[in-house]
Protein backbone atom coordinates (compact mmCIF):
# COMPACT_ATOMS: atom_id res chain seq x y z
CA UNK A 1 0.00 0.00 0.00
CA UNK A 2 1.64 3.74 -1.01
CA UNK A 3 1.17 5.96 2.09
CA UNK A 4 -1.38 8.36 2.25
CA UNK A 5 -0.31 11.99 2.37
CA UNK A 6 -3.81 13.35 3.32
CA UNK A 7 -6.30 12.42 6.20
CA UNK A 8 -9.39 10.38 5.34
CA UNK A 9 -11.47 13.92 5.98
CA UNK A 10 -9.46 15.65 3.65
CA UNK A 11 -9.86 12.41 0.81
CA UNK A 12 -14.41 13.15 1.66
CA UNK A 13 -13.55 9.17 2.66
CA UNK A 14 -17.08 7.79 3.64
CA UNK A 15 -14.97 6.50 7.07
CA UNK A 16 -14.12 9.83 8.05
CA UNK A 17 -18.02 9.75 9.14
CA UNK A 18 -18.16 8.44 12.53
CA UNK A 19 -21.34 7.04 12.09
CA UNK A 20 -19.93 4.72 9.04
CA UNK A 21 -17.67 3.23 11.23
CA UNK A 22 -19.85 2.49 14.14
CA UNK A 23 -21.93 0.51 11.71
CA UNK A 24 -19.21 -1.58 10.39
CA UNK A 25 -18.14 -2.33 13.88
CA UNK A 26 -22.08 -3.07 14.63
CA UNK A 27 -22.56 -5.20 12.07
CA UNK A 28 -21.22 -7.55 9.66
CA UNK A 29 -19.52 -10.75 11.71
CA UNK A 30 -20.67 -9.01 14.93
CA UNK A 31 -24.64 -8.64 13.80
CA UNK A 32 -24.78 -11.99 12.58
CA UNK A 33 -23.52 -13.63 15.70
CA UNK A 34 -20.94 -14.90 14.24
CA UNK A 35 -18.43 -13.49 16.87
CA UNK A 36 -19.60 -12.03 20.23
CA UNK A 37 -20.39 -8.69 20.66
CA UNK A 38 -18.54 -6.66 23.26
CA UNK A 39 -21.46 -6.20 25.66
CA UNK A 40 -22.05 -9.80 25.34
CA UNK A 41 -18.89 -10.82 26.41
CA UNK A 42 -18.72 -7.88 29.63
CA UNK A 43 -22.14 -9.17 30.27
CA UNK A 44 -20.71 -12.54 31.21
CA UNK A 45 -18.48 -11.38 34.19
CA UNK A 46 -20.75 -8.75 35.31
CA UNK A 47 -19.19 -5.82 34.45
CA UNK A 48 -22.46 -4.09 31.80
CA UNK A 49 -22.71 -1.71 32.00
CA UNK A 50 -18.96 -0.57 32.24
CA UNK A 51 -18.58 1.84 35.19
CA UNK A 52 -16.23 4.53 36.21
CA UNK A 53 -13.90 4.22 39.25
CA UNK A 54 -11.95 7.41 40.51
CA UNK A 55 -10.36 9.51 38.22
CA UNK A 56 -7.43 9.74 37.69
CA UNK A 57 -6.23 10.79 34.19
CA UNK A 58 -7.66 14.12 32.48
CA UNK A 59 -7.04 13.84 28.55
CA UNK A 60 -6.91 16.76 26.71
CA UNK A 61 -6.89 16.13 22.95
CA UNK A 62 -5.24 19.91 21.91
CA UNK A 63 -5.72 19.53 18.24
CA UNK A 64 -6.26 16.96 15.35
CA UNK A 65 -3.24 19.01 13.09
CA UNK A 66 -0.12 16.85 12.61
CA UNK A 67 2.65 17.29 10.74
CA UNK A 68 2.47 13.09 9.78
CA UNK A 69 0.00 11.23 8.47
CA UNK A 70 0.84 7.88 9.94
CA UNK A 71 -1.23 4.80 8.36
CA UNK A 72 -2.53 3.42 11.75
CA UNK A 73 -4.11 6.61 13.03
CA UNK A 74 -7.03 6.27 14.40
CA UNK A 75 -7.12 10.43 15.28
CA UNK A 76 -6.84 10.82 11.23
CA UNK A 77 -4.84 13.48 12.56
CA UNK A 78 -2.73 15.22 9.60
CA UNK A 79 -1.41 19.01 8.19
CA UNK A 80 -5.02 19.47 6.51
CA UNK A 81 -6.70 19.31 9.99
CA UNK A 82 -8.02 22.46 11.15
CA UNK A 83 -9.65 21.59 14.61
CA UNK A 84 -7.53 23.27 17.13
CA UNK A 85 -8.55 23.91 21.11
CA UNK A 86 -8.73 27.99 21.30
CA UNK A 87 -7.41 29.20 23.96
CA UNK A 88 -10.96 30.25 25.46
CA UNK A 89 -11.52 26.42 25.71
CA UNK A 90 -7.78 25.81 27.26
CA UNK A 91 -8.86 28.26 29.80
CA UNK A 92 -12.22 26.46 30.38
CA UNK A 93 -9.66 23.23 30.96
CA UNK A 94 -7.60 25.16 32.76
CA UNK A 95 -10.37 25.65 35.28
CA UNK A 96 -11.47 21.82 35.53
CA UNK A 97 -7.42 21.34 36.30
CA UNK A 98 -6.63 23.40 39.01
CA UNK A 99 -10.06 21.50 40.78
CA UNK A 100 -9.57 18.35 39.24
CA UNK A 101 -9.06 14.88 41.67
CA UNK A 102 -6.86 13.63 38.90
CA UNK A 103 -3.34 13.20 39.53
CA UNK A 104 -2.58 12.80 35.38
CA UNK A 105 -3.12 15.37 32.79
CA UNK A 106 -2.73 13.92 29.43
CA UNK A 107 -2.31 16.38 26.23
CA UNK A 108 -2.57 14.48 23.34
CA UNK A 109 -3.45 15.22 19.43
CA UNK A 110 -2.79 15.70 16.58
CA UNK A 111 0.89 17.20 17.65
CA UNK A 112 -0.24 18.69 20.45
CA UNK A 113 3.08 21.06 19.90
CA UNK A 114 1.44 22.28 17.07
CA UNK A 115 -1.71 24.44 18.63
CA UNK A 116 -0.11 28.01 18.69
CA UNK A 117 -1.59 28.44 22.30
CA UNK A 118 0.42 24.69 23.86
CA UNK A 119 3.53 26.53 25.47
CA UNK A 120 0.74 28.86 27.39
CA UNK A 121 -1.38 25.97 27.91
CA UNK A 122 1.68 23.87 29.16
CA UNK A 123 3.12 27.01 31.52
CA UNK A 124 -0.38 27.74 32.88
CA UNK A 125 -1.25 23.71 33.60
CA UNK A 126 2.10 23.27 34.91
CA UNK A 127 1.35 25.93 38.02
CA UNK A 128 -1.81 23.96 38.64
CA UNK A 129 0.74 21.46 40.25
CA UNK A 130 -0.47 17.83 38.66
CA UNK A 131 1.53 15.37 39.50
CA UNK A 132 2.16 13.42 36.59
CA UNK A 133 1.82 15.86 33.27
CA UNK A 134 2.06 14.04 29.92
CA UNK A 135 2.73 14.81 26.70
CA UNK A 136 2.60 12.60 23.91
CA UNK A 137 4.80 13.88 21.48
CA UNK A 138 5.63 12.38 17.91
CA UNK A 139 9.44 13.57 18.10
CA UNK A 140 9.92 14.78 14.64
CA UNK A 141 7.86 18.01 15.34
CA UNK A 142 10.71 18.30 17.36
CA UNK A 143 13.09 18.51 14.10
CA UNK A 144 10.14 19.47 12.15
CA UNK A 145 11.06 23.61 12.06
CA UNK A 146 13.33 25.53 14.07
CA UNK A 147 10.76 26.90 16.16
CA UNK A 148 10.51 23.66 17.62
CA UNK A 149 13.81 22.96 18.08
CA UNK A 150 13.68 23.96 21.90
CA UNK A 151 11.34 21.54 22.80
CA UNK A 152 13.44 19.09 24.83
CA UNK A 153 14.37 22.41 27.19
CA UNK A 154 10.70 23.41 27.53
CA UNK A 155 9.82 20.12 28.84
CA UNK A 156 12.60 19.66 30.96
CA UNK A 157 12.01 23.15 32.34
CA UNK A 158 8.18 22.30 32.94
CA UNK A 159 9.17 18.47 34.14
CA UNK A 160 6.82 16.96 31.59
CA UNK A 161 6.65 13.52 30.93
CA UNK A 162 7.46 12.81 27.25
CA UNK A 163 5.82 9.88 25.55
CA UNK A 164 6.83 9.34 22.12
CA UNK A 165 5.70 6.62 19.51
CA UNK A 166 7.99 4.43 18.15
CA UNK A 167 6.53 1.61 15.99
CA UNK A 168 10.44 -0.28 15.65
CA UNK A 169 13.93 0.09 16.31
CA UNK A 170 14.65 -0.10 12.84
CA UNK A 171 14.40 2.11 9.86
CA UNK A 172 11.87 0.08 7.37
CA UNK A 173 9.34 -1.12 9.80
CA UNK A 174 8.80 2.95 11.52
CA UNK A 175 9.09 4.59 7.75
CA UNK A 176 6.26 2.42 6.71
CA UNK A 177 4.22 3.19 9.24
CA UNK A 178 4.72 6.97 9.67
CA UNK A 179 6.31 8.02 6.78
CA UNK A 180 9.43 7.99 4.91
CA UNK A 181 12.30 10.00 6.72
CA UNK A 182 10.17 9.72 10.44
CA UNK A 183 13.12 7.27 12.22
CA UNK A 184 15.69 9.63 11.27
CA UNK A 185 14.27 12.56 12.44
CA UNK A 186 12.56 10.43 15.96
CA UNK A 187 15.98 9.23 16.58
CA UNK A 188 17.86 12.29 16.43
CA UNK A 189 15.17 14.11 18.63
CA UNK A 190 15.60 10.94 21.32
CA UNK A 191 18.95 11.86 21.57
CA UNK A 192 18.37 15.66 21.75
CA UNK A 193 15.87 14.13 24.49
CA UNK A 194 18.77 12.10 25.99
CA UNK A 195 20.99 15.49 25.92
CA UNK A 196 19.36 17.44 28.14
CA UNK A 197 18.31 14.42 30.75
CA UNK A 198 15.38 12.99 29.35
CA UNK A 199 15.05 8.98 29.47
CA UNK A 200 18.33 8.07 31.83
CA UNK A 201 18.77 5.55 34.22
CA UNK A 202 18.32 7.54 37.60
CA UNK A 203 16.56 10.65 35.50
CA UNK A 204 13.88 12.08 37.01
CA UNK A 205 12.97 13.22 33.58
CA UNK A 206 10.37 10.67 32.40
CA UNK A 207 10.66 9.23 28.86
CA UNK A 208 8.55 5.98 27.50
CA UNK A 209 8.09 5.61 24.18
CA UNK A 210 4.70 3.72 22.46
CA UNK A 211 4.49 0.44 20.31
CA UNK A 212 1.97 0.01 18.23
CA UNK A 213 2.47 -2.97 15.66
CA UNK A 214 2.66 -1.66 11.92
CA UNK A 215 0.21 -3.81 10.87
CA UNK A 216 -2.87 -6.10 11.14
CA UNK A 217 -1.65 -7.80 14.31
CA UNK A 218 -1.16 -7.44 17.63
CA UNK A 219 1.62 -6.27 20.08
CA UNK A 220 3.59 -9.15 21.75
CA UNK A 221 4.80 -8.86 25.28
CA UNK A 222 5.44 -5.77 26.74
CA UNK A 223 8.55 -6.53 28.55
CA UNK A 224 10.19 -8.68 25.96
CA UNK A 225 9.60 -5.89 23.04
CA UNK A 226 11.01 -3.40 25.74
CA UNK A 227 13.94 -5.74 26.42
CA UNK A 228 14.47 -5.57 22.66
CA UNK A 229 14.30 -2.05 21.91
CA UNK A 230 15.99 -1.03 24.54
CA UNK A 231 19.13 -3.14 23.39
CA UNK A 232 18.99 -2.38 19.89
CA UNK A 233 18.48 1.62 20.37
CA UNK A 234 21.54 1.45 22.76
CA UNK A 235 23.66 -0.49 20.68
CA UNK A 236 22.67 1.24 17.55
CA UNK A 237 21.85 4.75 18.41
CA UNK A 238 23.52 4.91 21.94
CA UNK A 239 19.80 6.44 23.20
CA UNK A 240 18.20 5.14 25.93
CA UNK A 241 14.40 5.80 27.93
CA UNK A 242 12.40 4.34 30.96
CA UNK A 243 9.59 2.53 29.28
CA UNK A 244 7.84 1.11 26.43
CA UNK A 245 4.14 0.64 26.38
CA UNK A 246 2.77 -1.81 23.86
CA UNK A 247 -0.56 -0.15 22.55
CA UNK A 248 -3.11 -2.18 20.23
CA UNK A 249 -3.91 -0.84 17.21
CA UNK A 250 -7.98 0.12 17.36
CA UNK A 251 -9.98 -0.22 14.03
CA UNK A 252 -10.96 3.18 13.93
CA UNK A 253 -10.18 5.93 11.47
CA UNK A 254 -7.46 5.52 9.13
CA UNK A 255 -6.78 2.02 10.91
CA UNK A 256 -9.90 0.53 9.92
CA UNK A 257 -9.54 2.07 6.50
CA UNK A 258 -6.56 0.05 6.20
CA UNK A 259 -7.54 -3.16 7.62
CA UNK A 260 -10.86 -3.08 5.10
CA UNK A 261 -8.41 -2.56 2.06
CA UNK A 262 -5.95 -4.95 2.88
CA UNK A 263 -8.35 -7.41 3.66
CA UNK A 264 -7.75 -7.93 6.75
CA UNK A 265 -10.24 -6.42 8.71
CA UNK A 266 -12.06 -9.70 9.52
CA UNK A 267 -9.29 -11.73 10.41
CA UNK A 268 -8.15 -8.77 13.07
CA UNK A 269 -11.38 -9.29 14.71
CA UNK A 270 -11.32 -12.53 15.66
CA UNK A 271 -7.54 -11.90 16.69
CA UNK A 272 -9.20 -9.16 19.25
CA UNK A 273 -12.03 -11.52 20.24
CA UNK A 274 -9.65 -14.46 20.43
CA UNK A 275 -7.06 -12.38 22.90
CA UNK A 276 -10.24 -11.25 24.94
CA UNK A 277 -9.14 -11.21 28.55
CA UNK A 278 -11.22 -10.46 30.83
CA UNK A 279 -8.74 -9.45 33.94
CA UNK A 280 -8.31 -6.53 31.80
CA UNK A 281 -11.99 -5.10 31.58
CA UNK A 282 -11.55 -3.76 34.68
CA UNK A 283 -8.54 -1.82 34.13
CA UNK A 284 -9.44 -0.29 30.75
CA UNK A 285 -8.24 3.23 30.38
CA UNK A 286 -11.90 4.72 30.17
CA UNK A 287 -12.50 3.23 33.79
CA UNK A 288 -10.31 5.98 35.50
CA UNK A 289 -9.75 8.86 32.18
CA UNK A 290 -12.13 11.33 30.58
CA UNK A 291 -11.21 12.48 27.62
CA UNK A 292 -11.71 16.23 26.10
CA UNK A 293 -11.47 16.65 22.72
CA UNK A 294 -10.35 19.98 20.86
CA UNK A 295 -13.74 22.19 21.11
CA UNK A 296 -14.58 20.81 25.07
CA UNK A 297 -17.24 18.29 24.63
CA UNK A 298 -16.31 14.84 27.16
CA UNK A 299 -15.64 11.59 26.45
CA UNK A 300 -15.19 8.02 28.18
CA UNK A 301 -11.81 7.99 25.52
CA UNK A 302 -9.80 9.27 23.47
CA UNK A 303 -11.32 6.37 21.21
CA UNK A 304 -14.86 7.41 21.48
CA UNK A 305 -13.82 10.76 20.73
CA UNK A 306 -13.07 9.57 17.48
CA UNK A 307 -16.12 7.86 17.01
CA UNK A 308 -18.22 10.97 18.18
CA UNK A 309 -19.45 9.01 21.51
CA UNK A 310 -19.92 11.58 24.16
CA UNK A 311 -20.63 10.60 27.74
CA UNK A 312 -23.59 9.61 28.47
CA UNK A 313 -23.94 12.03 31.20
CA UNK A 314 -26.33 15.56 32.07
CA UNK A 315 -22.48 17.02 31.85
CA UNK A 316 -20.95 16.60 28.31
CA UNK A 317 -19.05 19.90 28.42
CA UNK A 318 -15.75 21.15 29.91
CA UNK A 319 -17.25 24.19 30.82
CA UNK A 320 -20.24 22.86 32.77
CA UNK A 321 -17.60 20.59 34.15
CA UNK A 322 -18.78 18.36 37.50
CA UNK A 323 -16.28 15.47 38.07
CA UNK A 324 -19.21 13.74 40.69
CA UNK A 325 -21.94 13.86 38.19
CA UNK A 326 -19.29 12.95 35.40
CA UNK A 327 -18.42 9.68 37.55
CA UNK A 328 -21.97 8.49 37.64
CA UNK A 329 -22.55 7.35 33.97
CA UNK A 330 -22.37 4.32 32.12
CA UNK A 331 -19.40 4.09 29.63
CA UNK A 332 -20.03 3.76 26.04
CA UNK A 333 -18.91 0.74 24.10
CA UNK A 334 -18.64 -0.57 20.87
CA UNK A 335 -16.36 -3.57 18.99
CA UNK A 336 -13.45 -1.20 19.09
CA UNK A 337 -13.27 -1.69 22.94
CA UNK A 338 -12.12 -5.50 22.35
CA UNK A 339 -9.04 -3.77 21.62
CA UNK A 340 -8.31 -2.21 24.81
CA UNK A 341 -8.80 -6.14 26.66
CA UNK A 342 -6.65 -8.44 24.08
CA UNK A 343 -3.97 -9.99 25.72
CA UNK A 344 -2.33 -8.08 28.61
CA UNK A 345 -4.94 -5.09 27.97
CA UNK A 346 -4.40 -2.12 26.14
CA UNK A 347 -4.83 1.43 27.49
CA UNK A 348 -2.46 4.79 26.84
CA UNK A 349 0.37 3.61 29.34
CA UNK A 350 0.47 0.23 27.87
CA UNK A 351 -0.59 -3.08 29.16
CA UNK A 352 -3.06 -3.09 31.91
CA UNK A 353 -2.93 -6.49 33.69
CA UNK B 1 -17.84 -28.59 1.18
CA UNK B 2 -14.81 -25.82 0.52
CA UNK B 3 -13.55 -26.91 -3.07
CA UNK B 4 -9.90 -26.71 -1.36
CA UNK B 5 -7.94 -28.87 1.32
CA UNK B 6 -7.04 -26.01 3.02
CA UNK B 7 -9.59 -22.66 4.10
CA UNK B 8 -7.47 -19.77 6.07
CA UNK B 9 -10.14 -19.65 8.11
CA UNK B 10 -10.18 -23.21 9.46
CA UNK B 11 -7.02 -22.05 11.29
CA UNK B 12 -9.54 -20.39 14.00
CA UNK B 13 -11.76 -23.64 14.29
CA UNK B 14 -8.29 -25.36 15.30
CA UNK B 15 -9.48 -25.63 19.14
CA UNK B 16 -12.48 -27.20 17.99
CA UNK B 17 -10.72 -30.93 17.59
CA UNK B 18 -10.86 -30.93 21.39
CA UNK B 19 -14.66 -31.72 21.08
CA UNK B 20 -14.17 -34.72 19.54
CA UNK B 21 -11.19 -36.17 22.36
CA UNK B 22 -11.63 -33.81 24.83
CA UNK B 23 -8.39 -35.59 27.04
CA UNK B 24 -5.93 -35.70 24.24
CA UNK B 25 -6.84 -32.33 22.70
CA UNK B 26 -6.55 -30.56 26.25
CA UNK B 27 -3.26 -32.50 26.58
CA UNK B 28 -1.92 -31.41 23.52
CA UNK B 29 -3.08 -27.97 24.00
CA UNK B 30 -1.93 -27.78 27.80
CA UNK B 31 1.43 -29.12 26.24
CA UNK B 32 1.77 -26.74 22.92
CA UNK B 33 1.31 -23.96 25.69
CA UNK B 34 3.66 -24.72 27.86
CA UNK B 35 6.22 -25.66 25.11
CA UNK B 36 6.01 -22.20 23.82
CA UNK B 37 6.48 -20.45 27.03
CA UNK B 38 9.98 -18.76 27.97
CA UNK B 39 12.18 -21.49 29.32
CA UNK B 40 16.18 -21.69 28.86
CA UNK B 41 14.91 -20.63 25.23
CA UNK B 42 12.96 -17.28 24.92
CA UNK B 43 10.02 -17.16 23.65
CA UNK B 44 11.45 -15.12 20.57
CA UNK B 45 13.76 -17.79 19.67
CA UNK B 46 11.31 -20.72 19.65
CA UNK B 47 9.05 -18.69 17.07
CA UNK B 48 11.51 -18.55 14.98
CA UNK B 49 12.22 -22.12 15.30
CA UNK B 50 8.66 -22.61 14.45
CA UNK B 51 8.57 -20.77 11.95
CA UNK B 52 11.64 -23.08 10.02
CA UNK B 53 9.83 -26.05 10.85
CA UNK B 54 6.90 -24.47 9.79
CA UNK B 55 8.12 -24.26 6.34
CA UNK B 56 9.93 -27.68 6.06
CA UNK B 57 6.92 -29.62 7.37
CA UNK B 58 5.08 -27.41 5.07
CA UNK B 59 2.09 -26.04 6.73
CA UNK B 60 0.28 -23.45 5.48
CA UNK B 61 -1.24 -22.99 8.76
CA UNK B 62 1.61 -22.70 11.02
CA UNK B 63 3.23 -20.29 8.20
CA UNK B 64 0.49 -18.40 8.70
CA UNK B 65 0.24 -18.54 12.71
CA UNK B 66 4.06 -18.08 13.15
CA UNK B 67 4.76 -15.12 10.55
CA UNK B 68 2.08 -12.91 13.06
CA UNK B 69 3.39 -14.38 16.00
CA UNK B 70 6.42 -13.19 14.34
CA UNK B 71 5.65 -9.80 13.80
CA UNK B 72 3.79 -9.04 17.30
CA UNK B 73 7.28 -10.16 18.70
CA UNK B 74 8.74 -7.43 16.78
CA UNK B 75 10.65 -10.31 14.51
CA UNK B 76 12.14 -8.46 11.49
CA UNK B 77 11.80 -10.07 7.97
CA UNK B 78 15.59 -10.30 7.51
CA UNK B 79 15.20 -12.82 10.81
CA UNK B 80 12.37 -14.80 9.67
CA UNK B 81 13.13 -15.27 6.45
CA UNK B 82 16.87 -16.43 7.62
CA UNK B 83 15.09 -18.82 10.20
CA UNK B 84 13.27 -20.26 7.20
CA UNK B 85 16.51 -20.89 4.89
CA UNK B 86 18.05 -22.73 8.29
CA UNK B 87 15.20 -25.38 7.84
CA UNK B 88 15.43 -25.00 4.10
CA UNK B 89 19.12 -26.02 4.43
CA UNK B 90 18.59 -28.86 7.08
CA UNK B 91 16.09 -29.95 4.82
CA UNK B 92 18.26 -30.03 1.29
CA UNK B 93 21.22 -31.23 3.77
CA UNK B 94 18.66 -34.03 4.56
CA UNK B 95 18.13 -34.64 1.24
CA UNK B 96 21.69 -34.39 -0.31
CA UNK B 97 23.22 -36.55 3.03
CA UNK B 98 21.35 -39.40 1.28
CA UNK B 99 23.97 -39.04 -1.71
CA UNK B 100 26.50 -40.75 0.86
CA UNK B 101 24.03 -43.83 0.19
CA UNK B 102 24.10 -43.79 -3.20
CA UNK B 103 27.66 -43.38 -3.76
CA UNK B 104 28.10 -46.08 -1.21
CA UNK B 105 26.14 -48.01 -3.38
CA UNK B 106 27.43 -46.91 -6.86
CA UNK B 107 30.65 -48.11 -5.67
CA UNK B 108 29.94 -51.45 -4.27
CA UNK B 109 27.91 -52.24 -7.66
CA UNK B 110 30.33 -51.08 -9.76
CA UNK B 111 33.67 -52.86 -10.84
Amino acid sequence: MTMATKSLKARHDVLAMENKQLEILNGGIFESGELPTFKEKISQIGQFPLRPKKLEILQINVGYMCNQVCEHCHVDAGPDRKEIMTRETMEQCLAVIRNTGAHTLDLTGGAPEMNPNFRWFVEEAAKAGIKDFIVRSNLTIIRANKKYYDLPQFFKKHNIHVISSMPHYTRGKTDKQRGEGVFDKSIKALQELNAVGYGLPDSSLRLDLVYNPSGAFLPGDQAALERDFKKALLEDFDIEFHNLFAITNLPIARFLDYLIASENYEDYMYSLVEAYNPTAVANVMCTNTISVSWDGWLYDCDFNQMLGLKVASKITHIKEYNEDILNNRNILISQHCYGCTAGAGSSCQGSVT
Amino acid sequence: MADSYYDPADLRKFGNITEWSEELGTKFFDYYGKVFEEGALSAREKSLIALAVAHVVKCPYCIDAYTKDGLQRGITKEEMMEAVHAGAAIESGATLVHGVQMMKKYNKLSM
